[in-house]
């Protein structure tokens, strides 16, 4: 199956299925209420937004140098930084490392970028046990699912449904009281910790000026996967780069603020690499492994090169009526929603993924949300233009010839509408049946019949 | 003034009462309308599946109609987005480019050009019932496009206006979209119209046909009472 022709069916499983409709509506409505009031305790939400913009602009534009700047500071404190050109190049890496210490286990922070490597896979391959500490990324991976969400990996499921998920998988009494789940959660997870002998860890930011990796969480489950393990992984695209420590002070409250409309993230750790000399505690060593996957390709693109601004807040996901109408699994990808839409092609191929580009009514709350201004929905239609550019559909664009043809000639033009309005009456007996043309609209809706007298004949017959 | 209005294909078509509307309220303001006959589409469908070429094709035949037109008014947000955000876009790096960015420059929305150009909000107009409004999202967000049609139904005798949750929300057209994509175009217009009838509005009004096509296709298909109306033709009713 095709990735679009499996994108449809998807899309019409999702968007019939109404409980879960109503399930993502519900949590969205309440995300947007606590998001407004965040936005709202900034002094001017715009400025910061405009600010965070320029911030990133400036981040990617130099990459190479803050990249430079970042490793520079990182090796200096003992960390050992890899660079992997593509998901392949990544997973080795870290397999690399894990056989080297003669790792059996593995704990892992919340980490998008080992999703779009398809770490977990290649490490349980290799005959690790691999578990991940974020609460909504344990319960997905115990449902063996990909997360629905990047920031919230099971958005879509209720408690009950968790419930029976940890009786079923870890043996635990029936409740669903969000406490005592968490509980049972973090009793199975506390166990690993201490038995993992590597952690993995992802990065919302890396900060070129004080080579450190910056990480956000609500559960604490970062900071002891960075904590305990003796040897700790960080694997991060290569646009996470912020070019000062002090740009954490605009960009921690606003990925919160996005994120989930929070004010600050529970914990905020800065990561400075491997234990010291003279220095207790944390991990012996420290690896980063720096990936590229098609990045630079999407910096090469001066047209679409600012989706390399992407804090991956998701608050485009949240205000995406596709998004919140097919769900997140509907979209096959790592990243979904408007930025996974924009992005995929790039990571992953055009002709497969321009499909996603399509699924939208280019309605722009994407645009309008996002935190660092990302001209989002504009490059869903320049993807659109690329897709058309290097491989027409030989039907749509035979279609649109012909409509130019006739668009160019008003005589003709006028002439169709009246041909079609005389054929509108057949429709009606066929309507929404697989005989009628316009089936693809009249399933579900109405159309409205062609006037009697269009405008154009008004107004000739006026003058 | 001279006003050359710009008369989109869905409301050449399907709702010409629209575009009726339009002339009748500009020259009862005193202006002088024409319309280019033969303009019949802006290029919007093409240029949106990603068909710039044929696109262009049709939008440089637009071009030189508009060539001479001191302000062109668009009674839709769509098309209107269309010459004034997009042709400048389309025609980038092309002869045509300055005549493009000039055209846009003098391009405007029928509310917009009416509020913000003529300094007009209160037309006489008459219509006692409650509506609630449809923000079409590409006057709200290419053409920014919130004051100003709540600013003329402000002044419209007799009417309630009732904002419902989603106004801001898009309707699910979006052109090629909604037959590309049925099933997600459908799930949310059913979004809209639900929001739209907990507010016990009679009309959802807009000043963009092709959301309300969409939404009246829905609603007339489930049997719900609720009507769509052009802004325009609220705007005329005395």
């Amino acid at each position: 199956m095709t990735f679009v022709s499996q994108f449809l069916k998807q899309a019409r499983v999702m968007t019939s299925d109404l409980r879960h409709r109503r399930i993502i509506r519900t949590a969205l409505g309440n995300y947007e209420i606590v998001r407004d009031k965040r936005k709202a305790a900034f002094q001017n939400w715009q400025s910061a937004r405009q600010l965070a913009a320029e911030t990133k602009w400036e981040a990617v534009n130099h990459l190479d140098q803050y990249l430079e700047e970042l490793v520079a500071k990182l090796e200096a404190r003992g960390t050992k930084v890899h660079w992997a050109s593509n998901s392949a190049q990544a997973r080795e890496i870290i397999l690399q490392i894990v056989t080297e210490k003669k790792a059996r286990s593995v704990i892992k922070s919340k980490t998008m970028t080992s999703e779009e490597i398809h770490l977990n896979d290649a490490l349980e391959h290799a005959g690790l046990n691999v578990v991940e500490s974020d609460l909504g990324e344990f319960i997905v991976q115990l449902r063996h699912e990909t997360p629905y969400h990047i920031v919230f990996p099971s958005m879509h499921l209720t408690r009950d449904e968790i419930s029976e998920l940890f009786q079923r998988e870890l043996g635990s009494a029936a409740t669903n009281d969000p406490e005592e789940l968490t509980m049972i959660a973090r009793d199975a997870l506390r166990k690993k910790y201490i038995t993992a002998d590597i952690g993995i860890t992802g990065a919302n930011f890396a900060i070129a000026e004080t080579g450190m990796i910056s990480i956000t969480e609500n559960e604490g489950n970062a900071r002891l996967t960075a904590a305990l393990p003796k040897t700790v992984i960080s694997l991060l695209g290569i646009e996470k780069i912020l070019p000062k420590l002090d740009d954490l002070a605009l960009f921690l409250p606003m990925l919160a603020t996005m994120g989930a409309g929070q004010a600050l993230t529970a914990y905020n750790t800065m990561y400075g690499g491997p234990r010291q000399p003279g220095e207790t505690d944390g991990p012996e060593e420290w690896h980063v492994v720096l990936l590229d996957n098609h990045r630079t390709e999407l910096l090469a693109d001066a047209e679409q090169r600012d989706a390399l601004q992407c804090i991956r807040c998701g608050a485009c996901l949240n205000v995406c009526p596709i998004f919140r109408n097919v769900g997140g699994h509907a979209y096959g990808t790592t990243y979904s929603g408007p930025i996974g839409s924009v992005i995929t092609p790039h990571l992953r191929g055009l002709h497969d993924w321009k499909h996603l580009s399509n699924a939208s009514s280019l309605c722009g709350a994407c645009t309008e949300t996002c935190p660092v201004k990302i001209d989002l929905h504009h490059h869903l239609l320049q993807n659109r233009r690329n897709a058309a550019q290097e491989k027409p559909s030989a039907s749509e664009q035979t279609t649109y010839k012909l409509f130019a043809f006739a668009a160019n000639r008003p005589k003709l033009w006028n002439f169709g509408r009246k041909v079609a309005r005389l054929f509108q009456p057949l429709q009606k007996p066929v309507k929404g049946t697989a005989l009628d043309p316009a089936k693809a609209w009249t399933q579900t809706r109405d159309l409205p019949p062609l006037a009697k007298e269009s405008f154009k004949d008004w107004w000739k017959k006026r003058k | 003034m001279t006003v050359t209005l710009f008369i989109p294909c869905f409301i050449d078509a399907l709702f010409p009462r629209a575009g009726i509307s339009m002339v009748q309220i500009l020259e009862r303001l005193g202006h002088r309308v024409v319309v280019p006959e033969a303009i019949t589409c802006c290029g919007q469908p093409p240029f949106n599946s990603g068909y710039w070429d044929e696109a262009r094709a049709v939008a440089a035949k637009v071009l030189p109609q508009l060539a001479n037109a001191d302000a062109i008014v668009i009674g839709s947000g769509s098309c209107g987005a269309m010459l004034k955000v997009f042709y400048p876009q389309l025609f980038e790096k092309t002869p045509q480019a300055g005549l493009a960015k000039q055209i846009s420059e003098r391009t405007w929305e029928f509310s917009d050009f009416l509020v913000n150009k003529l300094g007009v909000t209160d037309l006489g107009a008459n219509f006692p019932h409650k509506v609630t409004f449809h923000d079409g999202c590409h006057g709200l967000r290419e053409l920014n496009l919130k004051k100003q049609p709540r600013a003329l139904l402000a002044n419209v005798k007799g009417l309630q206006l009732v904002e419902m949750s989603e106004a801001e929300t898009c309707c699910g057209f979006g052109g090629t979209f909604s037959a590309k994509f049925p099933m997600i175009s459908t799930a949310m217009g059913d979004v809209k119209c639900a929001s739209a009838t907990e507010t016990s509005a009679e009309y959802i009004v807009s000043n963009d046909s092709s959301c309300l096509m969409h939404l009246q296709g829905l609603l007339s298909r489930q049997g719900n009472p609720l009507k769509t109306i052009h802004l325009a033709e609220v705007l005329n009713q005395k």
